[in-house]
């Protein structure tokens, strides 16, 4: 605002500035010009910034030194010759027979028979349960890089017996093992299936739905008081925080629609579930909460459509219909789908509402269909930044590094579908 | 709405009389498949209706029985400032002072940088800067909330523990929650003040710089007043966007209600109670349980409000540049 009065000075003599006190008046109204475009500049940065020291962050933290040291020698456990990674399923059971306590196997058979286990699994438990790798410490990446000497210090005085090696803790292993109590054996297998059988369900609910609201708000509305209380409705349900749906979700479709949500329904009822705590219950919540972006995003698509393009299939003698879906979805089609793509986007990154719903604190068996248990990838995250040891960090980062894939994969592609299809009308 | 409905277009004008010696049939005929179809699309549409109706329902029925609750009332659950369910105490206070102290700071952050960020783009960027720009933007308003969350626990806090020393930043803290909140709102300021900074008039610019006015002097003293009410609503609905927030706050900001305004101490906010409560084992009935719903109730009410106004208000900036 400072501006503003050195402007006016000006005026006060009745007179504007001449000569001298012109040049000066300019002066000093480019400084402040300069000034605040430094703001500006700055405001700029410090959203650059913050991206790049997020991303940072997660990068430090997923790749660095850990210091390990096994508690039983993988080499100790060769049979006749054959090292542990390429012994047979049989092999591998008999081993977690021999050296895991009973009632540890016991609990094991009742989440999944062992029997049934794949080969990866067995070794997967053979390693977590018989060799007991430990990482004993982990440091995050500038540390690695930039201060090796005093950590290989630091570990040859502390863990005498362990070695000291750099790990990456996103590794092709850590997208199919399953989730685990020893980060250095964790992955996110189930929770990945978790989040694509979730977003699989919401949007085959909410596209249909929010396509075909679009198109009914867009083609058929009048201007009628209900189809304004439509348009309102809809774009305050947007406004609505994500953790009200969560609410929602727990109260009418773990609770209130139990039978349907746990599969009793059906007659398909998971055994180690037995409620609507599921991924059903967790698609349909989200679906509810992407709705109304995926109705807005639509709508402009729709809108989009030229209306000669209508006219044009009208004097043609198409019906309403046949018009909207010969003519105008294809044309909106692009449109639609960007954004839809955009809403699922965002759907796969929600925590909160999935975490009242009811997500399961600890899974290591794969969903088989839309009546398990669930957790997903965001979930997986959370629990495991709430944990206080180092090595969840790690792992967390490591998780995080994975979503943020499959974020950008699908935003990528809605950028794509855009850039490719977009203002084939002049409008 | 730009609706041809497909009676007018149809029918021929002389229809009876051409029926006899014309093959082609062009009476009006009721077409049911096309009904149906457009009462299904109204279905689409009315599940919306059904979601908001049933967001009101759960959230009252549960609330009502939790002020049914024996010890419960309405004006001890807006007046006391304990929140201590074991002892039976259900004020409110505590819960709100944490979410209005990581709102405020996250305000603080988003609504000058964001409007920085717009002004900068909308007035001074070259259209190269602006391809740039733009994706960065929509890339920060769109990851994940629970990585922000991450960021905040292991980035911000051990910064600002280092900076201003760990007596005094306890390792939950509200201040480094609303500061991240800030980075993620701050998307969301930007884009909807440019949007209103982009809508005024070329020829307003124009007249300015005629009169001798710098590029600053145009953008601070006619353009921003100009869109000052699509800035207004971008600034209500950011602080509707940080009450709702709930990650970061659930990860950063602390667990257990405290009754503080200090930004460095540990203290949950609305959102962040009610994740930690439904996340942990919850029953049924239970006290806890309706409690979440009467916390929910409050939350609706405001970010509702604060949604309804900051439509208001961008519809009465539409009606002076149309």
């Amino acid at each position: 605002m400072s501006a503003r009065w050195e402007v006016l000075s000006g005026d006060e003599a009745g007179t504007l500035p001449e000569g001298e006190g012109l040049r000066l008046n300019l002066a000093r109204r480019y400084r402040v010009a300069s000034l605040w475009r430094t703001f500006f500049v700055a405001a700029v940065l410090v959203a650059i910034v913050s991206l790049t020291a997020l991303l940072y962050n997660v990068i430090d933290q997923a790749f660095g030194l850990v210091a390990v040291q096994n508690t039983v020698e993988p080499a100790s456990l060769a049979v006749g010759g054959v090292p542990l990674a390429e012994q047979t399923s049989e092999q591998l059971l008999t081993l977690l027979q021999q050296r895991v306590p009973s009632a540890v196997l016991r609990r094991m058979e009742s989440e999944q028979p062992l029997a049934q286990r794949s080969r990866e699994d067995l070794n997967a438990l053979v390693l977590e349960r018989v060799v007991q790798l430990r990482v004993l410490k982990s440091w995050p990446l500038h540390l690695s890089l930039l201060d090796r000497e005093a950590i290989e210090a630091q570990v040859g005085e502390q863990y005498p017996q362990a070695r000291l090696v750099f790990r990456s803790w996103l590794t092709p292993e850590f997208l199919t093992r399953s989730q685990s109590s020893t980060p250095a054996l964790a992955g996110v297998r189930t929770a990945l299936l978790g989040s694509l059988w979730t977003i699989a369900i919401t949007l085959l609910v909410a596209f249909p739905l929010g396509v075909g609201a679009a198109i009914y708000l867009e083609e058929y509305a009048r201007d009628s008081w209900i189809n304004r209380a439509l348009q309102t409705n809809i774009s305050n349900l947007a406004g609505v925080p994500s953790i009200i749906y969560g609410i929602l979700g727990l109260a009418m479709l773990v609770r209130g629609l139990e039978p349907l949500t746990s599969g009793a329904w059906f007659g398909a009822v998971d055994p180690t579930t037995a409620n609507g705590r599921t991924i059903l219950s967790a698609g349909l919540t989200l679906a509810l909460l992407v709705l109304p972006v995926v109705i807005i995003n639509a709508q402009e698509a729709i809108r989009a459509v030229p209306r000669s393009l209508r006219l044009a299939s009208y004097a043609l003698g198409a019906t309403q219909w046949q018009t909207i879906w010969h003519h105008v979805l294809p044309s909106a089609l692009p449109g639609i789908l960007t954004g839809s793509v955009m809403a699922m986007s965002r759907a796969i990154g929600e925590t909160a509402p999935l975490v009242v719903v009811g997500a399961s604190t600890f899974i290591a068996v794969d969903p088989s269909g839309p009546f398990s248990k669930f957790t997903t990838l965001p979930i997986q995250i959370y629990q495991w930044t709430s944990r206080p040891q180092d090595q969840f960090r790690n792992i967390a980062a490591a998780a995080i590094l994975v979503l943020l894939a499959l974020f950008l994969t699908l935003n990528a592609s809605a950028v794509l579908l855009r850039n490719r299809y977009s203002r084939r009308y002049v409008s | 709405m730009h609706v041809v409905r497909e009676d007018s277009s149809g029918q021929a004008a002389d229809g009876s009389a051409t029926k006899a010696e014309s093959p082609l049939d062009l009476r009006r005929r009721p077409r049911v498949g096309e009904r149906i179809i457009q009462g299904l699309l109204l279905l689409c549409g009315l599940v919306s209706i059904v979601t908001t109706l049933g967001i009101v329902y759960v959230l009252g029925k549960e609330s009502l029985l939790f002020f049914g609750s024996r010890g419960v009332t309405l004006a001890k659950f807006l007046g006391s400032t304990r929140w201590q369910p074991v002892i039976g105490e259900f004020g409110i206070w505590p819960l709100v002072s944490a979410t209005l102290s990581t709102t405020t700071i996250a305000l603080l952050v988003a609504l000058p940088l964001g409007l920085g960020v717009a002004v900068y783009l909308s007035e001074y960027a070259s259209p190269r800067m602006r391809s740039v720009l733009k994706p960065v933007l929509e890339v920060l308003a769109g990851v994940p909330t629970v990585v922000y969350g991450y960021f905040a626990l292991t980035f911000v806090t051990p910064l600002l523990r280092s900076i201003l020393g760990r007596n005094l930043v306890e390792i939950y803290n509200t201040a480094s929650a609303g500061l991240v909140m800030g980075i993620l709102i701050l998307p969301l300021v930007s884009s909807m003040s440019e949007d209103a900074l982009s809508a005024v008039p070329r020829s307003l610019r124009e007249a300015s710089y005629a009169l001798g006015a710098t590029r600053l002097e145009t953008a601070i003293q006619v353009v921003v007043p100009a869109a000052l009410s699509g800035i207004a609503a971008a600034f209500i609905l950011a602080v509707s966007r940080a009450v709702g927030e709930t990650m970061i706050v659930s990860i950063a900001a602390g667990a257990g209600p405290a009754f503080t305004l200090n930004p460095f101490r540990a203290a949950e906010t609305m959102t962040g109670h009610i994740v930690r409560i439904s996340g942990g084992d919850l029953s049924y009935d239970s006290i806890d349980y309706n409690s979440i719903f009467a916390i929910g109730l409050v939350l609706f009410a405001i970010t509702l409000t604060l949604n309804a106004i900051s439509r208001r208000v961008v519809q009465r900036f539409r009606e002076v540049y149309e």
